[in-house]
């Protein structure tokens, strides 16, 4: 599924100059079709374009030498037989473009040109699927090397216990930046190989957290995500002003968010129940309601995690 | 399995951001205009409808990998959610139709709400 969907986005970040063969077998209208068969069949393909003194005149396939062949008319000119003003296809069009043309038209290949309409190559479906093919074999090997380099941090690293913490500011009532925390947090575990399902519920912990700082601090605070070789921990600490029953927060649907923030459809009072669903442990601290912080720990490994999580 | 292109053809969604997401197949759908509920509970791939607008709508659908929020009732996202989209590519399309009729049309296509 994940597979087929990358293949989908690459159709529209590819062009169509990446994919397509560049050195153009081409013909003459003064060619005869005769010499044409000998073109097609030496370079093993089905068709060619056109080109008088250097320009694109038309496109002649196969489909015109059988007829010409059934015809008798193997010693008429390829300027008469071709197809004149081809259909083209520029080269920097994304190739969900050129897809989108061989449904149209039918046609099995595409002159492709510059922006001032010189021929710079030829496209088939089969260009695409090349093409497209290697990106995701470019990917996949950029991916694997990433992953290497990231996930040997830990090992080339040596201390008694090595780790990343990712620290990030969060200011009360911005809600204009809202979200920015977690998906910092959620790129740098993505990048540091931690596995989807847990970047997942990392990410929805940070979210809240943030969200809860944004909304009901005084001074804001801050998120701060450590990564361990076993563990990811995620702290939210704030200045004030404090749960004075910390019992009672965790109620589902029990919220101090003002309406205005309700409107905006924050503080439905289950923002701490997410959090609580999505971590190994959570621990929250607000002595004398003073200031309050959140501790969330994830583990990396399922035999450190103490009961099995729905994520 | 329909892709977030055709679903955008047969509603008539008008599309706002990133144009060029639209080729992804829609993992199924959930609606709430509480943030904390669609953190909760949407999928991945999924698509979220709602009339909330502001620019954390783009920060949830970012943070759950949703194929694209449908913003409803003719509610006009306001620039700073528009541009923020396009950055994070996360295609936004807007509708005059309620909450409850868009999600009614999509389960007539085959997107059905993920229970769990």
């Amino acid at each position: 599924m994940s597979e087929v969907t990358r293949l989908q986005e690459l159709a529209y970040e590819v062009k169509i100059g990446d994919v397509m063969t560049r050195d153009v077998i081409t013909v003459e209208p003064q060619n005869t079709m005769a010499e044409l068969r000998n073109v097609l069949r030496d370079h093993r393909i089905s068709g060619a374009p056109v080109l008088e003194n250097g320009e694109l005149v038309g496109i002649v396939s196969v489909e015109d030498l059988i007829k010409a062949l059934a015809a008798g008319e193997m010693n008429a000119r390829v300027g008469e037989k071709m197809t004149r003003n081809p259909v083209t296809i520029r080269a920097d069009e994304t190739v969900v473009t050129a897809i989108k043309y061989f449904n149209r038209y039918g046609f099995g290949r595409f002159p492709v040109v510059n922006s001032e309409g010189k021929l710079v190559g030829i496209l088939t479906r089969g260009d695409i699927i090349r093409g497209l093919l290697k990106q995701l074999e470019l990917e996949y090997h950029r991916e694997e090397t990433l992953r290497y380099r990231v996930s040997h941090i830990f090992e080339e690293l040596i201390s008694d216990l090595t780790s990343i913490t990712l620290r990030c500011r969060v200011e009360a009532q911005d809600f204009e930046s809202a979200g920015e925390a977690s998906s910092k947090i959620k790129r740098a575990l993505t990048r540091l190989a931690v596995p989807p399902q847990l970047v997942r519920r990392a990410a929805i912990v940070a979210y809240e957290l943030e969200m809860n700082l944004i909304i009901h601090t005084t001074a804001g605070g801050e998120i701060l995500a450590e990564v361990q070789p076993d563990r990811i921990i995620i702290r939210a600490m704030d200045t004030g002003p404090g749960i004075p029953d910390i019992e009672k927060a965790l109620q589902p649907g029990f919220s101090t968010a003002p309406d205005w923030v309700r409107e905006m459809g924050f503080g439905a009072g289950v923002g701490l129940n997410n959090v609580q669903r999505c971590a190994d442990e959570m621990l929250i601290e607000s002595p004398n309601a003073q200031w309050t912080s959140v501790k969330v720990v994830i583990y990396l490994n399922h035999r450190h995690r103490p009961a099995e999580k729905a994520a | 399995m329909m892709t977030l292109e055709k679903i955008a053809q047969e509603l008539s969604l008008e599309v706002r951001t990133a144009a060029g997401k639209l080729g992804r197949e829609v993992t199924g759908g959930y609606a709430s205009d509480l943030l904390s509920c669609v953190m909760a509970k949407a999928q991945p791939g999924n698509l979220w409808v709602t009339l909330q607008s502001h620019p954390n709508i783009v920060a949830v659908a970012s943070l759950l990998n949703l194929a694209g929020v449908v913003v409803t009732e003719g509610v006009a996202p306001d620039s700073a959610t528009l541009s923020k989209a396009e950055e994070e590519g996360i295609p936004i399309l807007t509708t005059p139709l309620t909450t409850y009729t868009v999600v009614g049309r999509l389960f007539a296509l085959g997107i059905s709400g993920v229970e769990r």
